[in-house]
């Protein structure tokens, strides 16, 4: 009975130095030579920092937003609503985002509301939006910007990921640096 | 023409087969020191460990031993959890200065993480310092290696070869953790690195977002921890929204390579067996028999994804890309979903959008996943569980067609039979049981349990029958919008899970220990054959039979009501 008391011990601990030790400084030794180095892949701009993986809140009308968020885009604390699809407040919530995008979009009709712009994420931190979900923000953007909407076309269809994406996806920060970066031109 | 949703599903399936295969012959050949079990490598390091840990290799453990060292194991490893997890904030590796666990919350996550479950009450952003995090970590490797280390017993005396496998317990153990799980998690860390998840013990950095408003980015060593996480059927992910984090889960190709993951060791075990016992076309009806089911799991839950929730589709908005509540878009429904039930089928329970938001059809098919728990299942206790119904299988095969219920040359008598039956009572008996207890809470002390459900209606209802299924099946993942955090679901889930790991490693084994200590019976035209696709299906009925009758009632309570209510 002590004896393999004794045996669980120290082969845990020994355990404890690969697995928790060198195990973890290995990894972060590789990530050393990567982009970032596992710091995670950011983007200066404008001498700011931005994650290009981590999705911001964005409320200025001269730019692209991102997909609701049950948590604000807070990057330290990220969830998901879990709100079920028979909640009756998770389906006044979604009606009221549609109302909300048609006032903000007057040149858009219901129909062209793709789902994701009006459903949270499960992260909170979604840095994409489906290209039907940015294609609908043109004419808004084009309106309170003044770019020209065949430009913010031509900046979509560059950057739509078609391949390595679940649906055809567009990350919403670097579309919005195009946008800040021809505003600060003019 | 973008990617089809279909066509990252069939690639995702075929390369999980594809490469189980090669793993599942590798496993084998660790096991009887073959020809490609890298003992060069692995030699050396093997006598350090057993120098260092005391273990002298020579000694023979019998089932009883094998089961004692078990135990005693993770006895010490509870502890040790229970202690780093209610001290992290003194501690060092702590930059974002997170409190301590209370009692209930630190119980209930060193059971959870010891015995492989990995249910979190906590965020880990929030509740966890980077030692926490490394010594759960440690859990994950060494709960999983438990698990194999386990099986291949278990495999060992259903071998003809027997010899060639060691039966001590340590020497299985550790050569699962170190020559099948850490080359695993070190190739899979390193594609999660090289595509944007970080590896850093810096604590969080504050920066400013494009409008100018002040952004906290959590981060810290999530690489590795996933990688184990994703392998060793564990699930507890480094952040709160597990994979669906884009730290954890970076791009569509990280997607896949975890999902493959989450599927790789429990199919491989199958393939050892096959390799293990010399008894290959078992292990294709076993392998057949699990695919099915788990195939049959999938598809509803794919289609009920990617049309979409019906009540979205009233506002007459554009739902072409389906129910999006809860998934992110790098991913799509459809690939969402076949993480859904891979994670369910196994023991896995990490999850890459919210399990709470899906479209009922797939919280029904996620929770039969976990109530069978055998469809793969987890590592190792996976194949253990399926054992039990394959037992149950030959015992009214053999009385439906009047042939003495044989096993692999072993007769099955009575006392294996109770065994056999007591196991697979027990997980409804926990499930039930822990749901019924909390519903009668809930209705008779509103004022304690305000806080419990996120959602009204049977949605709320199949949140506490999902905890529980999920801490039974010892699988991870929930309908997180339960508010869990508090000293009932902490303890109750915590008991669930630890009876619900230890008493289905103990029947099996002791079962198959009794086995083997029986005479042979050379096999006659009176055997029954236990490896043809006839029996196969056989044992898919017996599955069906117990998982219907002992769940179905409660399932028409949640999900299913649910459903009509929608369509």
């Amino acid at each position: 009975m002590k004896n393999e008391l004794f045996k669980g011990i120290r082969i845990t601990a020994v355990c404890a130095v690969i697995f928790a030790l060198i195990y973890p400084v290995m990894i972060w030794a590789i990530a050393q030579f990567s982009e970032g180095n596992g710091m995670g892949q950011t983007i200066t701009i404008q001498s700011r920092k931005h994650y290009l993986n981590v999705g911001q809140e964005f409320t200025q009308q001269g730019y692209f937003h991102g997909r609701p968020s049950a948590v604000n885009y807070n990057a330290a604390g990220a969830a998901g609503s879990n709100k079920g699809p028979s909640n009756p407040d998770y389906l006044k919530a979604v009606e009221e985002r549609i109302q909300q995008l048609l006032q903000d979009n007057p040149d858009m009709k219901r129909e062209d509301i793709p789902a994701d712009l009006v459903t949270a994420s499960g992260s909170g931190l979604d840095p994409h939006i489906s290209l039907e979900a940015a294609l609908f923000q043109i004419p808004r953007i084009s309106s309170h910007t003044g770019i020209d909407s065949n430009k913010l076309h031509q900046w979509i269809s560059d950057q739509v990921d078609m391949q390595t994406t679940g649906i055809p996806a567009v990350n919403v920060l670097q579309l919005n640096l195009e946008i800040l970066k021809e505003m600060s031109h003019e | 023409m973008h990617t089809n949703a279909y066509f990252i599903i069939i690639i995702t399936v075929a390369l999980i087969v594809l490469l189980a295969i090669p793993l599942g012959k590798y496993i084998a050949q660790v096991f009887t020191s073959g020809k490609w079990s890298f003992d060069k490598v692995f030699n050396p390091i093997e006598k350090t460990i057993f120098k260092l840990g005391g273990i002298d290799t020579s000694i023979e453990m019998n089932w009883k031993l094998q089961l004692k060292a078990l135990l005693w194991m993770n006895l010490i490893w509870f502890l040790i959890a229970l202690f780093v997890l209610m001290n992290m904030s003194w501690l060092p590796l702590n930059p974002d200065a997170n409190p301590s666990m209370s009692l209930d919350l630190a119980f209930n996550t060193a059971v959870s993480f010891i015995t492989n479950t990995n249910l979190q009450h906590y965020s880990g952003e929030t509740a966890m310092s980077y030692l926490g995090q490394m010594t759960l970590m440690l859990w994950q490797f060494i709960s999983a290696g438990c698990g194999i280390a386990i099986a291949i017993y278990v495999f060992k005396l259903m071998s003809q070869q027997q010899e060639k496998i060691s039966s001590n317990f340590y020497v299985l153990f550790v050569k699962a953790n170190l020559r099948i799980l850490l080359p695993l998690s070190i190739i899979v860390a390193s594609v999660l690195v090289f595509s944007g998840t970080p590896m850093t013990f810096n604590g969080k950095d504050v920066v400013a977002s494009l409008e100018g408003e002040e952004m906290h980015v959590s981060r810290g060593p999530v690489a590795a921890f996933v990688a184990i996480k994703q392998l060793g059927t564990n699930g507890g992910g480094f952040f709160g929204p597990n994979s669906s984090h884009p730290f954890e889960n970076p791009s569509l190709l990280t997607n896949v390579v975890e999902n493959v993951c989450i599927l790789l060791i429990p199919i491989a075990l199958v393939i050892a067996f096959g390799q293990l016992t010399g008894r290959k076309k078992h292990a294709t009806m076993i392998f057949m028999t699990m695919m099915v089911g788990f195939i049959m799991l999938l598809l509803p839950a794919i289609s009920a994804e990617m049309s979409g929730n019906p009540l979205i589709g009233q506002m007459n908005i554009d739902q072409q890309y389906g129910n999006m509540e809860g998934k992110e878009v790098r991913f799509g429904s459809g690939p969402s979903a076949l993480w859904a039930v891979s994670t369910t089928c196994t023991s896995n329970g990490s999850v890459n959008a919210m399990h709470d938001s899906m479209m009922p059809i797939t919280g029904l098919v996620t929770l039969t996943g976990m109530m069978i728990n055998g469809f793969f299942g987890g590592v190792g206790v996976g194949f253990l569980n399926f054992y039990v119904f394959i037992i149950l299988a030959v015992f009214v095969s053999g009385l439906m067609v009047g042939r003495t219920p044989e096993f692999l040359g072993k007769k099955i008598e009575p006392r294996e039979m109770k065994i056999a039956v007591l196991i697979t009572l027990l997980h409804p008996f926990l499930i039930l049981t822990g749901s019924a207890l909390a519903s009668y809470i809930y209705m008779n002390h509103p004022d304690q349990t305000s806080g419990w459900l996120n959602n009204p209606g049977y949605h709320g209802y199949t949140e506490m029958l999902y905890e529980f299924t999920s801490s039974s099946a010892n699988n991870g993942s929930g309908f997180e919008g339960l508010g869990d955090n508090t000293p009932f679901w902490n303890y109750a889930c915590g008991i669930v899970m630890l009876l619900a790991r230890y008493l289905p490693i103990m029947g099996p084994v002791m079962i198959a220990g009794l086995l083997a200590s029986k005479k042979s019976i050379p096999e006659g035209p009176g055997t029954l054959k236990t490896d043809t696709p006839t029996f196969g299906v056989m044992v898919f009925l017996i599955i069906v039979i117990v998982s219907a009758l002992s769940f179905f009632p409660a399932l028409t309570l949640g999900p299913i009501a649910e459903h009509f209510s929608i369509y």
